[in-house]
């Protein structure tokens, strides 16, 4: 399983590294959005904004959901996916290729959107620093509970545009746990406690994921 | 005493329904070890159906089915995938990547040395191209990547699902020399087209295919 993991995550990672998807379209999207929301707030408000979390993790999902999308849409193209599911490969290590994939993307994309959002929504630096270890965990459990509904969405199973509906209630407990989280970071609170939160969430979509991402692909 | 070959592909009134729809509507066939068999028929007419069960990537939904001893109705059709070749009309890559990174993917998913990648695009002659991303092959030079494939992976049974399409001549001609040896040395191939192999040399058994059954014979 393992070994198929790191087989499906180096070759997503390569196909990403070649098409610069994720640096000439997503990223620059994020960035944008970000800076919107600064905007929205205004230059005198933005870094005294509780609201600065909440904008940081929103542009997060915005930019996920993109980097969703993409994932599987390089298994879904014509040929590829019947040529792919004759090499037998094992469901669970396919799900967690993608998932190591797309969460190295959504690490590298978060580091981008957190120093704009040190830049842009005047986040304290410290905290920001402080909020780290929650963001990393939050951001692969996007990435797990992304790759599995993304195997709902791929190909013939359902329109792209059903991605976002499914995926937002999914996503609700590892975004509240790391808005509250970066929110205590900042301002203080219960930080660990909801660092914790997190952990369990992205347990939970590691551990049905490699349980059914094979039953996805099937259907 | 000579004891006949079981067949690699046996299937009795094989029905493959999917949403309700049925692709397959009561196939009865039986394919012999190292033979070269074509399914020819309208579009609709249930080839690709035909392939795609004997490969294992649709489930048998009705009927009786085995396929290099693989039990199409309860055995593991993982295993059996693993034991094809699929050669799809569309295509079968990630077009992001190399032509020898493809291969490359292929052979580490299923086990295979990557020291036998040299001879294999030699004998595909695409080794000027390996260093080529297969969206800026010709439609031809994919058709030799797929070829590629299935020869590095040894399938026991290839499954080529209108492969003579957008081939020229001499595309045709070298597609026909290679099925040709892969059937001297003992691996079965079913072929799906619109029209009778051209070929007088391979002398392939013919199915004629109509409305998700198999409805004429020609040897």
């Amino acid at each position: 399983m393992i070994a198929v993991a790191l087989l499906v995550a180096g070759k997503d990672l390569r196909i990403e590294r070649r098409s610069r998807v994720l640096l000439w379209q997503v990223l620059p999207f994020g960035v944008m959005a970000l800076l919107l929301c600064g905007l929205a707030l205004g230059p005198s408000r933005a870094g005294h904004s509780s609201a600065a979390p909440g904008l940081f993790y929103l542009v997060v999902v915005l930019v996920a959901l993109l980097m969703i999308n993409r994932s599987q849409y390089v298994e879904s193209t014509p040929g590829t996916a019947a040529s792919v599911a004759t090499l037998g490969l094992d469901p669970a290590g396919v799900f967690l290729g993608k998932a190591l994939a797309l969460c190295v993307e959504l690490w590298l994309t978060g580091a981008v959107l957190l120093a704009g959002s040190v830049l842009v929504l005047h986040t304290a630096l410290q905290g920001t620093f402080l909020a780290l270890p929650s963001i990393v965990v939050v951001l692969a459990g996007l990435a797990a509970a992304g790759t599995l509904y993304g195997a709902l969405t791929s190909g013939g199973a359902g329109p792209a545009t059903l991605l976002p509906v499914l995926c937002l209630p999914a996503f609700a407990p590892l975004l509240i746990a790391g808005e509250r989280s970066f929110s205590a970071a900042l301002y203080g609170g219960a930080l660990w406690q909801w660092w914790l939160v997190s952990l369990c969430a992205l347990v939970a979509y590691l551990a049905a994921g490699i349980l059914l991402y094979g039953v996805l692909q099937e259907s | 005493m000579s004891v006949a070959a079981s067949p690699v592909a046996e299937l009795r009134d094989a029905v493959v329904l999917v949403n309700g729809f049925p692709l397959l509507s009561g196939v009865d066939l039986e394919v012999a070890p190292a033979t070269l068999s074509v399914l020819v028929g309208a579009n609709g007419a249930g080839k690709t159906s035909l392939l795609r069960l004997l490969g294992g990537l649709v489930a048998l939904s009705a009927g009786e089915g085995t396929v290099l001893g693989v039990d199409l109705a309860r055995g593991d059709r993982r295993l059996l995938c693993r034991r094809v070749g699929w050669l799809g009309h569309e295509g079968s890559f990630y077009g992001e990547l190399t032509v020898s990174e493809n291969l490359t993917f292929a052979a580490r998913a299923l086990g295979r040395p990557i020291s036998e990648l040299a001879a294999v695009l030699a004998r595909m002659g695409l080794e000027s191209r390996a260093d080529t991303t297969t969206k800026q092959l010709s439609a031809g030079q994919r058709r030799r990547l797929g070829l590629a494939w299935l020869l590095l992976r040894r399938a026991e049974l290839w499954l080529l699902d209108e492969p003579y399409a957008s081939l020229d001549d001499e595309g045709r001609n070298f597609f026909d020399e290679l099925l040709g040896e892969v059937v001297a040395r003992g691996a079965t191939v079913l072929v799906s087209a619109h029209d009778p192999l051209r070929s007088a040399s391979l002398r392939p058994r013919t199915l004629l295919m109509a409305g998700g059954r198999i409805v004429e014979e020609r040897s």
